[in-house]
């Protein structure tokens, strides 16, 4: 089983998100990039897949501040082939489309069996990667799993539906996945795991296709929303904070 | 091209998803400006019945034993032919579990652009503007929809589902389904939602914990006060990801609406898929250490406290206080 996953950096959200001079884009100098949760899933369920029945896991990422941090932990983790895409970064992406045409040029000659992407990151503006990727590669694809089994070539998914239903399909392989929660929680890492792997790994590096950006979106204008406008404000000591709440619980007939 | 709207409307075992009605909204506006139709689109096997009460100026019905349930590579397939056949303006889905996969093949498939999580549509000098909302509800962006047959994919906030609804039946169109060979994807079966302890959807209130509750052992301080409120636990997604609660407790996009009296968010983001569970909770009392926080905006009350430090005195003064 050759397995690829896609993995992404995104803007931490927890840090001030600014927008640049221009009105259309997010001011990168002081953005702090992150890895996009769902990937983190995507790799586990990757490493379970390889332990369960066997075979290799490519991981694929862009260029950026944090792009070998991820790959090195990623090899930690038990991934056997680590590969960065030269000429495509985080902070500048082209749009899914013209990104799934480059990515399937990549992936193609990696000749997999699956292709695991996160379900969605927070930031695309033309739709998710996956299903893109999957019609420019001429695979299924499925997304919002939270189960993936693979046996004797049959391909068994869990796909989420709202409130708590899901539905257990079978899809033909080769396949592009969405990839919403792994099996079981992301596997913790030690600091000495990764830096070891940073002496023992290879990155290999490959030059995307000069991208073709047609279809990207035309953004006129990024802004942020006024937050809080609504909410009334409790400030003060920790207990004062406290009692308020609690008149308000009382007010509402609660205790 | 057509100057029509086609909204896929969306069913899981017969019951009409609330992004439809939404997206519904959406489309009015948009054939408002081109002068063209809202035509929903039900794809399914008999669902006739769902399309009454949509806002839509005809509805175009594609029944077919094969597609009772949800099949990705049939109801793609189906709606690319579709689309080809009628050239609509625009295709409206919503950015669900089954809308959003649709979305993005199609748009692959037939090589239309696509523009995803819009929030709010609206006419500006004789063009139409999308505003989608990004990273996590923090950032919004406006465009100018394309120039052709576009895929658009919705998110809940920006236009109400009552728009979506109407009282006059619309016309239902049927037309053949096209000859379909084997599926690539097909559904062996469904798993019920797991029946929990406890049903967060009929609780007045909720005490809400998100990854800001930083360690699984102050769960168990967060339960404390929920009891002492006789109320109950439930969670965002990253919580019940790391096994932390049970996932019949998680609320938003993926798990439960729920509408208590109070809901009590510590250390939640307010991430659009969360909020999508809770908006319509009566009084929402957020507790986040960071001002900008999109909980914020759903709030009726907020404090920028450390829910670690303002636990403890909550509990204490609700206990004082006494549930009632
Ligand atoms: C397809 C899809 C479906 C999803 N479905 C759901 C869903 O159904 N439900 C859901 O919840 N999420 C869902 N998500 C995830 C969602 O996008 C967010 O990632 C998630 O809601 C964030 O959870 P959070 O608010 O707990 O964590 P974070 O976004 O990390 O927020 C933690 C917050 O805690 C605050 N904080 C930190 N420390 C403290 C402190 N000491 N005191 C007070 N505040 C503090 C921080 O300021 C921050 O705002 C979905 C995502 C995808 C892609
Ligand atoms: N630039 C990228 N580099 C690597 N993977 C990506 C990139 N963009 C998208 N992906 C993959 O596609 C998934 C969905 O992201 P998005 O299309 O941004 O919603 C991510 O979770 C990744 O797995």
């Amino acid at each position: 089983m050759n397995i690829a996953v896609l993995i992404k950096l995104v803007p931490d959200l927890v840090e001030e998100l600014e927008i640049d001079a221009t009105g259309t884009a997010l001011d990168t100098t002081w953005l702090r990039l992150i890895i996009n949760e769902v990937d983190e899933h995507a790799l586990e369920q990757a490493l379970l897949l390889k332990e369960r029945g066997g075979g290799d896991v490519t991981v694929v990422t862009a260029e950026g501040d944090g792009a070998e941090d991820v790959l090195y932990a990623a090899a930690a983790k038990g991934s056997d082939r680590l590969i960065r895409l030269r000429g495509i970064s985080f902070e500048d992406a082209p749009g899914n489309h013209t990104l799934a045409r480059v990515f399937a040029a990549v992936l193609r000659d990696l000749e997999p069996d699956l292709v695991l992407t996160g379900v969605q990151a927070h930031n695309d503006l033309d739709g998710s990667l996956g299903p893109l990727l999957a019609e420019e590669m001429g695979m299924p694809y499925v997304g919002y799993l939270s189960g993936v089994q693979t046996e004797d070539g049959v391909c068994r998914v869990m796909k989420e539906y709202p409130g708590g239903l899901a539905a257990e399909m079978e899809i033909a392989l080769p396949a592009v996945l969405g990839i919403q929660a792994s099996e079981e929680p992301p596997r913790y890492l030690a600091i000495s795991r990764i830096r070891q792997a940073m002496k023992t790994a290879t990155i290999v590096d490959r030059e995307a296709e000069q991208p073709d950006t047609t279809g990207a979106p035309g953004v006129i204008s990024m802004f942020t929303p006024e937050v809080g406008e609504a909410a009334t404000m409790l400030t003060g000591a920790d207990d004062e904070v406290a009692a308020r709440i609690v008149e308000i619980l009382s007010e509402q007939g609660l205790l | 091209m057509s100057d029509d709207i086609h909204v896929f409307i969306e069913h899981l075992r017969g019951e009409v998803a609330e992004i439809t009605l939404i997206s519904l909204a959406a489309a009015r506006v948009i054939a408002e400006q081109t002068g063209g139709e809202v035509v929903g689109v039900l794809l399914g096997h008999d669902v006739q019945g769902l399309a009454a009460g949509l806002a839509a100026d005809r509805i175009l019905s594609i029944d077919d034993p094969a597609a009772g349930d949800y099949s990705p590579d049939l109801y793609i397939a189906t709606l690319a032919g579709l689309i080809d056949s009628q050239t609509p303006r625009a295709v409206l889905f919503g950015d669900t579990s089954m809308g959003a996969e649709i979305a993005g093949c199609l748009s692959g498939r037939l090589g239309l652009p696509l523009v995803g999580r819009c929030h709010t549509v609206r006419a500006a000098d004789d063009q139409i503007r999308v505003v989608s909302q990004i990273c996590g509800g923090k950032i919004f962006v406006e465009s100018a929809l394309p120039e052709s047959t576009v895929v658009v994919s919705m998110v809940p906030g920006g236009h109400r589902p009552d728009d979506g609804r109407s009282e006059t039946a619309a016309p239902i169109e049927t037309i053949p389904a096209p000859a379909f060979g084997e599926p690539r994807v097909a559904l062996k079966r469904y798993v019920e939602p797991e029946i929990g302890e406890i049903d967060i959807t009929k609780e007045d209130v909720l005490v809400a914990i998100g990854r800001g509750i930083q360690l699984e052992e102050n769960v168990e301080l967060a339960e404390e006060l929920a009891q002492a409120l006789g109320g109950a636990l439930c969670a965002s997604r990253p919580i019940i990801d790391q096994g932390w609660l049970p996932s019949s407790q998680m609320v938003g996009k993926s798990g439960k609406r729920v509408e208590p009296k109070v809901y009590l968010a510590l250390g939640v983001s307010g991430a659009p898929e969360h909020v999508e569970g809770m908006a319509s909770s009566a009084t929402v009392i957020a507790v986040n250490t960071d001002p900008a926080a999109p909980i914020f905006d759903v709030a009726h009350y907020g404090t920028e406290a450390d829910l670690l430090d303002l636990l403890p005195e909550l509990i204490d003064k609700v206990k004082a206080a006494g549930a009632g």
